[in-house]
């Protein structure tokens, strides 16, 4: 694995809004993350990729501490992720998540949807949760379908009414768990489209994903994970272009053959 | 390889109507099919005109009749209506009636007056401020109490204490029921054991087993003077019966919510009491609403255990009343009358929930 110095990364020295430092996660025996150490820059957009079982969506699920880890810390934007429940959630008041199966409430409409979390999470009155929500909805082009349930939605606009959802809250950082995966090929770009517009505008972006068109086109930095580890990262273009590990060849190989 | 053009939606073919269709569909659609469907006419021919000549044909309407002018051929109309008021208000003072009729037509009125402010911000307020005020009042009405009479509870009786006590055990056992399943799906381990503990020792008891603890066995453990109330002690082993028995409908609800939702509630930074109320709940609630009023349907049947210690629900009333030197062998009638009131309760319970499930159905509009 070559370790790239920010100056060649393009980085600055500073600033790092996610800090990952010897993390180690165990399912049982089986050792899911080995050793990760990993740096996110404010304003940086990540993509992890590799293959099924590689620990890249636990590793982004520790970031936001849905998954317990055991050894190591993980620092976002100076809070330490510990058990301590007040911090826990003084991080994912920072941090949001768009989920593969969109894990939209499908008991409330699509606006109580966005302003649940604005509501209660960071006190904003329902008309300010309300009138952020519905310029969310339209920016992501479902405007029409506010008052309408998850379940009437196809998954296209299901995923980007998840995405409207995240973003209501003014996060810092967006993680994206395998967004696209579970979405009928067509609606695929509507999707892409939405986060690629995201990415321009600076918002930390890390993504778990297989689409690799994305990755070149917005990426500041590609990660190829396998086996609980980073085997590679890289510009997307030394990246794509000069792949170094065997095992990302190959990865690249079988995945863009398609 | 060739193109094929789009082609026309065309309406479905009309060759029968709609009656001969459903007939052929639902009750002819096989030779077995047909073959029950005939064994079923035939049990109905059976079974259908001698209840309905003995409760409508061969009955006897006459409401001044006695028990001897009554006759023997069908059913007695007169007996079920010397003996309305105890079938409905027990041995509860006649001069005193007007405040279990005002009890149920509170209730009555609210229920109403609720249905009209649906839409209503204020709503919610409503519906709680009724649920804490109303027991109140019901409870000073019925027993007394501010210048009203007392009437203590072993005057209770009938329709009255059935539906007092299965509606205190709905009431009492919900909240409680949703705590303790909750309980039970809890990571603290000593909540969840004793939850587990508790549902568990209540399902493996019948309900007669506690309600004979509570009127027999509790009493031996207090000092001669503390003496409490029997329908007192009744209620309270007929709620913990029931807490038990929704804790575990509610857990199904509960497990059938994905862990996506928890995840997604979670990472919105939703604290757990936020997460468990405005996320969970709701969906398993919504869920389990059948199950739920299958058990307080069960819990309504079961008040007439209440008999066995000593309570006058309203099927002990018939034997009560039957039992009364003027209307000797009745208990048919007083069986059927009550069965009929029961089930048209019951059945109501039944429909509302239908009602519900539509209402909060979300999932295929």
């Amino acid at each position: 694995m070559s370790e790239l110095t920010n100056k060649e990364m393009g980085r600055k020295d500073c600033c790092d809004i996610i800090e990952v430092k010897a993390l180690n996660k165990w399912y049982g025996d089986f050792h899911a993350l080995k050793e990760i150490n990993l740096k996110v820059q404010e304003g940086e957009i990540i993509v992890i990729c590799g293959p099924s079982g590689s620990g890249k969506s636990t590793l982004i699920r520790c970031v936001n501490f849905l998954e317990k880890f055991q050894e190591g810390s993980i620092t976002v934007d100076g809070t330490e992720l510990t058990d301590d429940v007040k911090k826990i959630r003084q991080v994912r008041s920072e941090v949001s998540m768009v989920f593969q199966h969109f894990n939209l409430f499908p008991h409330l409409s699509i606006i109580n949807n966005l302003t649940l979390a604005p509501i209660w999470v960071h006190n904003e009155t329902k008309k300010q949760a309300r009138e952020k929500a519905l310029k969310l909805l339209d920016r992501v082009g479902i405007k029409d379908q506010a008052e309408k349930y998850p379940n009437q939605l196809s998954g296209g606009q299901q995923q980007r009414v998840a995405i409207a959802r995240a973003l209501c809250t003014s996060p810092k950082i967006m993680l994206f768990d395998e967004p696209t995966s579970a979405l009928d090929p067509e609606m695929i770009a509507e999707v892409l489209d939405v986060m690629i517009e995201l990415a321009k505008e600076g918002i930390t972006m890390v993504c778990v994903t297989h689409e690799m068109g994305f990755a070149k086109k917005v990426a500041d930095r590609v990660i190829f994970m396998d086996e609980g580890q980073i085997i590679e990262q890289n510009t997307p273009g030394k990246f794509f272009g000069n792949p170094e590990s065997a095992r990302l060849q190959l990865f690249l190989d079988q995945i863009l053959s398609q | 390889m060739a193109i094929y053009p789009l082609k026309e939606t065309k309406q479905p073919p009309k060759s029968q109507t709609k009656a001969v269709l459903w007939l052929k569909d639902n009750l002819f659609s096989s030779i077995s099919n047909a073959a029950l469907t005939f064994i079923a006419l035939y049990v109905i021919y059976l079974l259908l005109p001698p209840i309905l000549n003995w409760i409508i044909f061969d009955a006897n309407f006459d409401l001044t009749a006695d028990n001897q002018s009554c006759g023997r051929d069908g059913m007695c109309w007169a007996f079920i209506n010397a003996n309305l008021k105890m079938f409905i208000y027990g041995f509860y003072p006649q001069e005193e009636l007007w405040r279990v009729n005002t009890m149920f037509g509170l209730i009555a009125a609210l229920i109403v007056f609720g249905s009209l402010i649906k839409k209503s911000q204020y709503r919610v307020h409503y519906i709680i401020g009724s649920f804490l005020i109303y027991p109140v009042v019901a409870f000073v009405l019925l027993y007394g109490g501010l210048g009203l009479e007392i009437v203590e509870t072993d005057k209770w009786g009938g329709l009255t204490l059935t539906v007092v006590v299965a509606t205190i055990g709905i009431v009492a056992s919900f909240p409680l029921g949703i705590l303790l399943a909750l309980g039970r799906q809890s990571e603290m381990r000593v909540v969840k054991f004793i939850s587990v503990i508790y549902i568990e020792f209540v399902r493996g008891v019948p309900l007669i087993t506690i309600l004979f603890m509570a009127s027999v066995v509790l009493p031996l453990f207090f000092s001669a003077g503390m003496d409490f109330d029997k329908l007192l002690r009744a209620v309270i082993g007929i709620t913990l019966f029931q807490t038990a028995y929704i804790a575990e409908v509610i857990r199904g609800g509960l497990q059938a919510i994905p862990k996506g939702q928890y995840e997604a509630a979670d990472a919105a930074g939703l604290s757990f009491v936020q997460k468990t109320m405005l996320v969970i709940l709701p969906q398993a609630l919504k869920i389990s609403i059948p199950n739920i009023v299958g058990s307080f349907i069960a819990l309504f049947k079961d008040t007439t255990l209440l008999l066995i210690i000593g309570l006058f629900d309203m099927l002990a009333i018939v034997g009560a009343a039957s039992s009364n030197s003027n209307w000797l062998g009745r208990e048919t009638e007083g069986y059927v009358f009550v069965a009929m009131i029961i089930w048209v309760i019951l059945y109501s319970m039944s429909r509302y929930s239908k009602r519900l499930e539509v209402r909060f159905s979300t999932e295929h509009k």
